[in-house]
């Protein structure tokens, strides 16, 4: 049996599912404490289905903690940048493209940020660009140590062509730094690309003791709870990692929030290739599924203002949500919302605001709160007011949309009462049972991902033989990351020949998912 | 002559890259490295061509290699200057000012890098008017300019200089040299004198590439159509509204190429596209017939934000507009047909005029 939670800014939601069946599930607010919302969540599903704490073999927790700290530009650690590559990229110096206010957030207490460039780094095909200087590493060591800084991250210039150097230069700083230090690898977080990458290393590194405390609040939310199954944390590609690879990798939580219901949507209507619409209280977020996963987005995500370059869905924002305020003349919906105030705020609970849901109600899509209030509420007016609704959804569904066939849209979320059983133009939507806590069910059924992405030679006639290998190799990393051996498939492949350059050098990408082994993980337990 | 300070180079890199019509590489670590170059050493004198003197010696400043490992390899910051330095000893005088090969992508930024440095002025024009892959693709050519001597340098510290019987054999030493000196290198070579340049650069484009990307940026804050405002500044014609369906690759003849075919929406709907392109877009058929050809400019854009989009990020699902903008007419003459038209890169069509 499985636990699935997502913390949001604003709601806990927590699932419970045994094999296929959702046995309980639960919608609670997020304490500014990590602890106790969890705790309340993971009691209320348990008591909600009479499981004991016992019964339970994983849990799978979706988290907002760690973008949401970039953002704030708060609960960050002072961080140190080595960059391997020099006499390449002395031009732009770490962190030379981000915001004043995050380099100031990271910078130790002298106020200057903490950025050294180094020599090392490799060519596209592998050869060094300089060697490695130890001496020069022992010094940067002594520099980071006395300016009192604890987290590091390391870049080296084409490490997903060979981390060689990174990993040198790790072994370095951690003999002249001790074991208490935090070290963050650039081949470990991203692909091609330095400064995305290395910024993403750089954010992952300011994260690392956030991560470490937001981790164990987790354990100790599942302590409590009773529960001594392994936790997991969901990823931005709708994987899993286990508790130690999210103490050393916060940063690869950042879009698992979409990804979720993405996922969560697909497990319960059964569906594979459709629209998804995830509808909250402020915002409806449309995205695409391909063969059960998110259509990624192309190119790079900027987060907080800092270009970085790991994979994220492609979702379409729209501003209306259950929340939504309603001018019925118009008509118009949203984008402003009465947000986590809706119990107080919406007519239907007795406040003075008319939002999208009093239009459910009143329309009877929902039940909720007393529909006595909004007895008033001129019938044309309100089927005027969800017609704009469904044309405006629809209309962002379409521009996602990649072929002109017929697709079903799943509707999911707690504001998804606000569409009826069609849009114009798409015959087929559904809601399916437990839809307002799609997130919580997509972070239970993840399953264990593992990626190659790097730039490979390939010899005239060698390219089934280099896909060969990139395949194996993407589907050992799997393996090893706890999938069951015989579950895993390859997803997705990309080859990208790298433009104005002979000599066959080509990006590829493999991406290979399977089920987490959950009798390999009892076994250990054991 | 004007001066143009680092902000300013916001937009000249979006304009850039939409003139790149899916090549040239992003403008954008071009850009960081040009505004980190103006703010150390102070802002660029831009001049119009009819501001050179007539016997002034302008030497074009470009950085050759895959953008994909410019991307990840940055420069070390020296490499121009080094090229630059070397070439004046060949030639054995000073350059008096620097000029961009291309307007199209990384190379509209890289000139910006050498002459922040020196503090030469840098011609308001380019000798493409757009991007091409190869460094014969360039119209001074047709008035028997040279690209040699041409002096390579890498980040490590290696300069060359070449010294050749034709631009054919200038691309092929150079192309080869750069991949064995790490694929990203710079480069300092067409050396002209001033009273050559009206003949033989497209003017103003460095202007253009920031009026354009000023377009597109006030359109999205107006909220009005950024693709229209980028039509309307290129006299372009809006081949197809659509979604890209599918994208196929191959490598051959060592340069990447491919197709992507899209498919109309709004009032485009079955109406499909299809774009042939090797680095850089070079054909377009819609509903299966040829409407555009290199060397006119077929750039694709962002639909929503008017962003350019490069031929290595198409990808499936992408909502583009696709735009056919005229070339400089010179490129259309026999000779400069002969250099980049459909047929050099293996298509087997004469050039087309764009619909009107």
């Amino acid at each position: 049996m499985r636990i699935g939670i997502d913390v949001g800014g604003t709601n806990t939601d927590a699932v419970l599912l045994d094999g296929d069946r959702v046995l309980a599930t639960v919608k609670s607010p997020t304490t500014p404490e990590v602890t106790g919302g969890v705790v309340a969540a993971i009691s209320a599903v348990l008591t909600g289905s009479g499981v004991p704490p016992g019964a339970v073999t994983a849990v799978m927790i979706g988290t907002t903690h760690f973008v949401n700290a970039l953002v704030e530009g708060a609960r960050l650690a002072p961080t140190a940048a080595v960059r391997l590559g020099l006499p390449a990229a002395a031009s732009l110096p770490p962190m030379v493209d981000w915001p004043a206010r995050l380099r100031a957030a990271l910078s130790p207490a002298d106020g200057e940020p903490a950025v050294y460039q180094c020599h090392g780094g490799h060519e596209y095909d592998g050869r060094p660009i300089s060697p490695l200087d130890p001496e020069e590493l022992r010094r940067t060591a002594a520099d980071i140590a006395a300016r009192g800084v604890r987290s590091v991250a390391i870049s080296s210039i084409f490490s997903p062509v060979s981390a060689d150097d990174e990993l040198r230069a790790a072994e370095i700083l951690a003999a002249e730094l001790g074991p208490e230090i935090h070290l963050s690898l650039s081949h470990d977080i991203g692909r091609v690309g330095l400064l995305p990458r290395e910024n993403a290393t750089i954010v992952n590194a300011a994260l690392r003791d956030l991560a470490v405390q937001i981790v164990e609040a987790f354990t100790r939310s599942l302590t409590e709870a009773g529960i001594t199954a392994p936790l997991f944390l969901s990823q931005n590609d709708g994987t899993l990692m286990d508790v130690e690879h999210a103490r050393r990798h916060p940063v690869a939580t950042f879009a698992s929030g979409p990804t979720n219901s993405m996922r969560g949507a697909a497990y319960l209507s059964g569906l594979t290739d459709c629209a998804v619409v995830d509808i909250g209280g402020t915002t409806a977020d449309v995205g695409m599924l391909v063969g059960g996963f998110p259509r990624e987005a192309s190119g790079e995500a900027e987060l907080a203002g800092v270009r970085t370059n790991f994979r994220i869905p492609d979702v379409l924002s729209l501003g209306i949500g259950g929340g939504s305020l309603v001018d019925l003349i118009t008509p118009t919906v949203g984008p402003r919302s009465v947000g986590y105030q809706l119990t107080e705020k919406a007519l239907v609970f007795g406040g003075d605001t008319l939002t999208a849901t009093d239009l459910a109600v009143a329309a009877g899509r929902a039940e909720i709160g007393d529909p006595s209030h909004i007895a008033h509420l001129e019938r044309t007016k309100v089927e005027a007011a969800l017609a704009h609704i469904a044309e405006r959804i629809a209309e962002t569904v379409d521009r996602m949309r990649t072929s002109p066939g017929p697709i079903p849209v799943v509707a999911v979320g707690g504001g998804s009462v606000l569409v009826g059983d069609t849009l114009p133009g798409f015959p087929d939507v559904r809601r399916p049972d437990h839809y307002a806590v799609a997130n919580a069910i997509g972070a239970a059924i993840a399953q264990v991902g593992g990626e190659v992405d790097r730039v490979f030679q390939i010899p005239e006639g060698h390219r089934d033989t280099v896909l060969a290998e990139a395949k194996a190799e993407a589907i050992a990393h799997a393996e090893k990351a706890g999938a069951r051996p015989n579950s895993v498939t390859i997803v997705d492949v990309e080859e990208v020949p790298l433009a104005y350059l002979p000599g066959g050098a080509t990006r590829i990408r493999v991406k290979a998912v399977g089920d987490l082994d959950l009798t390999r993980l009892e076994e250990s337990r054991a | 002559m004007r001066e143009i300070k680092p902000e300013q180079l916001e937009d000249m890199a979006r304009g850039a890259g939409i003139l790149g019509t899916g090549g040239g590489g992003d403008p954008y670590v071009g850009k960081l490295l040009a505004q980190q170059a103006m703010r150390e050493h102070g802002p660029v004198t831009i001049v119009d061509i009819n501001e050179v003197p007539a016997d002034a010696t302008v030497v074009a400043i470009s950085g050759m290699g895959a953008p994909t490992v410019s991307l990840e390899k940055l420069p070390a910051g020296t490499e121009e200057v080094t090229a630059l330095r070397a070439l004046e000893k060949t030639l054995n005088r000073r350059a008096t000012h620097l000029m961009p090969i291309e307007v199209g992508g990384l190379n509209s930024m890289v000139p910006f890098i050498a002459a922040a440095q020196t503090g030469l002025p840098l011609v308001d024009g380019d000798a493409m008017g757009r991007a091409f892959p190869e460094a014969q693709m360039v119209l001074p050519a047709l008035i028997g300019v040279t690209v040699a001597p041409m002096a390579v340098a890498d980040d490590k510290g290696n300069t060359l200089v070449l010294q050749t019987v034709s631009n054919l054999w200038t691309e092929r030493l150079a192309r080869t040299a750069c991949v064995e000196m790490g694929c990203s290198v710079s480069c300092a070579d067409t050396v002209m004198r001033g009273d050559q340049l009206a003949e033989s650069l497209v003017p103003a484009t460095l202007t253009l590439a920031e009026n354009l990307g000023r377009a597109v940026r006030e359109a999205r804050t107006a909220h009005t159509d950024p693709v229209e405002a980028a039509a309307d500044m290129l006299n372009g014609v809006r081949l197809l509204t659509g979604k890209v369906v599918d994208v196929q690759r191959r490598t051959s003849g060592g340069f990447a190429r491919g197709d992507a075919r899209l498919e109309g929406i709004g009032t485009d709907t079955n109406r499909t596209l299809e774009l042939s392109f090797q680095n850089e877009h070079l054909l377009a058929r819609r509903d299966g017939e040829i409407i555009a050809t290199t060397p006119d400019l077929i750039c694709v854009l962002d639909t929503d934000t008017g962003e350019p989009v490069t031929t290595e990020n198409m990808r499936y699902g992408l909502r583009v507009t696709v735009l056919g903008v005229p070339c400089d007419p010179r490129w259309l003459t026999p000779g400069g047909i002969e250099l980049a038209g459909p047929r050099y890169f293996g298509y087997e069509t004469d050039h087309v005029s764009l619909p009107t």
